[in-house]
């Protein structure tokens, strides 16, 4: 078994809520959109097999206060060119200090896992159907800013020159 | 100049092989058209009418000849011996193949060179004034400032897929030379009476179809916090910038939208959680940056001779200094240097005849060598696309003009009217509405004269063969746009543009006009000029006074040979 396939067995009892869908009575495991989130979250008060994904116009500053309530946050690209998932999870990150899990959803491309994991990304779920973990994904040597994944930049870790 | 350590040479290194990778999935047919198509823009390839066009960028354009050499070299074995020099200081090849594209960056990285994000939907090489470290009107160096920049920016995660191109330029002297006000992000370097080094801020300036002088957001930035704050900039336009509509996707119309208080504000809450995090400088790291732009060993003169002039000491000298086509020369592409004895050398690339900013691969050894000779091994590009050796000894000047006379390097027009700034246009760009060059050419022919030019002084034309504002046809004393009329290719011309501190933006004269009618309706926008000028008035100066009207009655006056 890959890693692309244990996780996706591991992942296989969450259920993604589309934007427009309501769950199902008593379904369990389920990744809830933004919205619904917001207007019914006393229903899931003491669940633990709640979490919930953001399109990427949406603001991840509306679940400040709830963050610790999720079992994971997702944000979803509609497409691989659309950029503004980098900068929520940045936020939620470095604004917000979400420690928790943070899936990529949606168009998610192997040649940009780098960049959405030093935004703060840590599973991915890819556009072709694998299902990352961080540390599959390759990175450069060094890198020359800080970002969300509590990064220094370089004049910060190497003695330079 | 700015020197590789030997993590910039690894991050560079292990980029070509990451673009060779993705060249060699994309020609097996693993990654699909569309994505790798925005995956070779970010490494500045485009496929343009005829072929694919690289685009390799010269960080606030400085060289040095070891990689003018190189680019002489690629231009020779990959491409068709010549290169285009380019309105943001990069230079571009025409007609590389796609297959040999991660050789050539192979190539470059031997010379601390890359193509990265010279094109896509990032952000693109810095750019700054062309005298930058020289210039006697200078306030404070601003290359460490791109440097450090450049650094921020190279695949910076968060901002690798913005809503549109962006584009930040600096400028450290009293004369803005790198036109900060048209930038999506402008910044002026200020030195505090204490001492202290920071910027006023500018956003949202920019040309394109809705052209907008920037607005400053912030009138005093703290040096050690410029990549915080800028963090938080891009946060905002990244977030918050239109992606409905490519041609409203620039920060501009986010500024305007929001107006800049409110995007300022943005700004500053946004920067509050990042201020003082692990993105601000330290001394450390802006000392070492700055001190890789040091001083070459300067030969110490008079202080007396600190002047544009040749030194004439001798007889022969001052015969030379009499050579009218030198005297020429030396007015026009000679400028002071801010240190006695030395000046500031324009070489021009604007020759009649030859597309504005080409070069072949012998003059590229050829520039190569005189930068050895005469400049301390170093060249500059200029938003003008000219190139520019720094640091000259006034006392070598006649004999770099003769060197660079023979190399067509030489002439004596930078500033004049036919040192134009001229995008690619339709003979190259598949974006264009009308061809550009040929126009440039025209004109170029129409003013063959270098005394009636002299005499003309300082006008800029500007020529963009579509809306895309290339050739910054808006900031253009003269701005020439190409348009597309039923499938034909006619020409729409604007007046007193300007990019300099007094920024402007040009307005249309009128109705547009077919390729041939060109030339004579800049003779006839000159020649209100030169009834209407006051003594010493430059062209702008005198549109100021006296405004579109005579222009328009001139240029639209029906002919009497009809
Ligand atoms: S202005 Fe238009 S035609 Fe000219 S280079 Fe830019 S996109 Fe091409």
């Amino acid at each position: 078994m890959t890693s692309s396939d244990a996780n996706k067995s591991a992942d296989i009892k969450w259920q993604l809520v589309a934007a427009d869908k309501q769950p199902e009575a008593d379904s369990r495991y389920l990744i809830i959109p933004l919205a619904l989130w917001l207007a019914d979250k006393a229903d899931y008060e003491n669940r633990t097999d709640i979490a919930v994904w953001l399109d990427s116009g949406e603001e991840p500053e509306q679940l400040a206060g709830d963050l610790h309530r999720l079992a994971f946050v997702a944000l979803n690209f509609p497409t691989f060119r659309d950029g503004r998932a980098y900068s929520s999870a940045s936020i939620l990150r470095q604004q917000l200090g979400y420690t928790g899990e943070l899936r990529a959803i949606g168009d998610v491309r192997r040649d940009q896992l780098e960049q959405m994991s030093r935004c703060g990304f840590d599973k991915f779920c890819l556009a072709d159907g694998s299902i990352l973990a961080l540390s599959d994904v390759p990175q450069f040597s060094y890198h020359y800013q800080s970002a969300a994944d509590n990064s220094e930049p370089l004049f910060r870790t190497q003695q330079l020159d | 100049m700015y020197k590789y350590n030997r993590y910039d040479q690894q991050l560079i290194d292990e980029r070509v092989a990451q673009f060779r990778d993705q060249t060699k999935r994309y020609l097996k047919g693993l990654i699909p058209e569309e994505e790798f198509l925005d995956l070779r823009l970010r490494n500045g390839l485009y496929i343009q009418r005829h072929a694919p066009m690289l685009r390799v960028a010269i960080p606030y354009g400085m060289l040095n000849s070891k990689q003018l050499r190189k680019l002489a070299y690629i231009s020779r074995h990959y491409d068709k011996a010549y290169g285009h020099f380019t309105t943001r200081q990069n230079i571009q090849f025409n007609w590389p193949e796609l297959e040999k594209v991660p050789d050539i960056l192979a190539d470059l990285a031997e010379v601390q060179m890359h193509a990265i994000q010279t094109s896509g939907n990032v952000i693109r090489n810095t750019s700054t004034d062309e005298f930058a470290g020289v210039a006697a009107d200078e306030i404070e160096d601003s290359r460490p400032w791109c440097e450090l920049i450049r650094q921020w920016s190279t695949f910076h995660p968060e901002f690798n897929w913005l809503p549109r191109k962006f584009k930040i330029a600096v400028t450290g002297a009293a004369v803005d030379r790198a036109a900060i006000q048209i930038h999506d992000i402008g910044l002026r370097l200020i030195r505090k009476e204490d001492g202290e080094v920071g910027f006023e801020v500018l956003a949202g300036g920019g040309l394109g179809r809705t052209p907008i002088i920037g607005s400053v957001i912030k009138t005093f930035l703290p040096g050690k916090h410029l990549l915080t704050y800028l963090d938080a900039m891009l946060r905002i336009y990244n977030r918050f910038g239109r992606r409905d509509n490519k041609f409203k996707a620039r920060i501009k119309i986010l500024v305007r939208a929001m107006t800049a208080e409110k995007y300022a504000e943005k700004v500053e809450q946004e920067w509050q959680a990042l201020k003082d995090g692990p993105g601000t400088l330290t001394e450390a790291e802006i000392n070492r940056v700055s001190a890789c732009f040091t001083h070459p060993e300067y030969e110490t003169f008079s202080a007396e001779k600190s002047t544009t002039a040749y030194s004439a000491q001798s007889a022969t000298d001052a015969r030379i200094a009499d050579d009218s086509g030198f005297a020429a020369w030396q007015r026009r592409n000679v400028k002071p240097h801010k240190v006695p004895g030395y000046a500031i050398v324009i070489l021009s690339l604007k020759p009649t005849g030859v597309p504005p900013g080409d070069v072949t691969d012998t003059q590229m050894l050829q520039i190569a060598d005189l930068a050895d000779k005469y400049s301390f091994g170093e060249v500059r590009t200029t938003h003008e696309q000219n190139l520019v050796l720094a640091d000259v000894k006034q006392r070598d000047l006649y004999a770099l003009w003769q060197e660079a006379t023979s190399g067509s390097l030489a002439t004596p027009n930078a500033g004049l009217l036919t040192d134009m700034i001229c995008c690619p246009g339709g003979d190259f760009c598949s974006l264009a509405n009308a061809k550009s060059i040929p126009v440039a050419e025209a004109i170029q022919r129409r003013y063959d004269s270098i005394d009636t030019l002299h005499d003309l002084g300082e006008i800029s034309i500007n020529i963009s063969g579509c809306m895309n504002a290339c050739g910054h046809h808006h900031v253009g004393n003269i701005g020439i746009l190409g348009v597309d009329k039923k499938g034909e290719e006619w020409y729409q011309i604007s007046i007193g543009g300007s990019a300099a501190n007094d920024a402007s933006l040009a307005s249309i004269i009128g109705p547009s006009f077919a390729r041939e009618e060109v030339p004579d309706v800049i003779d006839k926008i000159i020649s209100v000029y030169t009834q209407h000028r006051e003594a010493g008035e430059s062209f702008l100066a005198t549109y100021r006074r006296i405004g579109m009207e005579a222009f328009k009655t001139t240029v639209y006056a029906k002919s009497e040979i009809l």
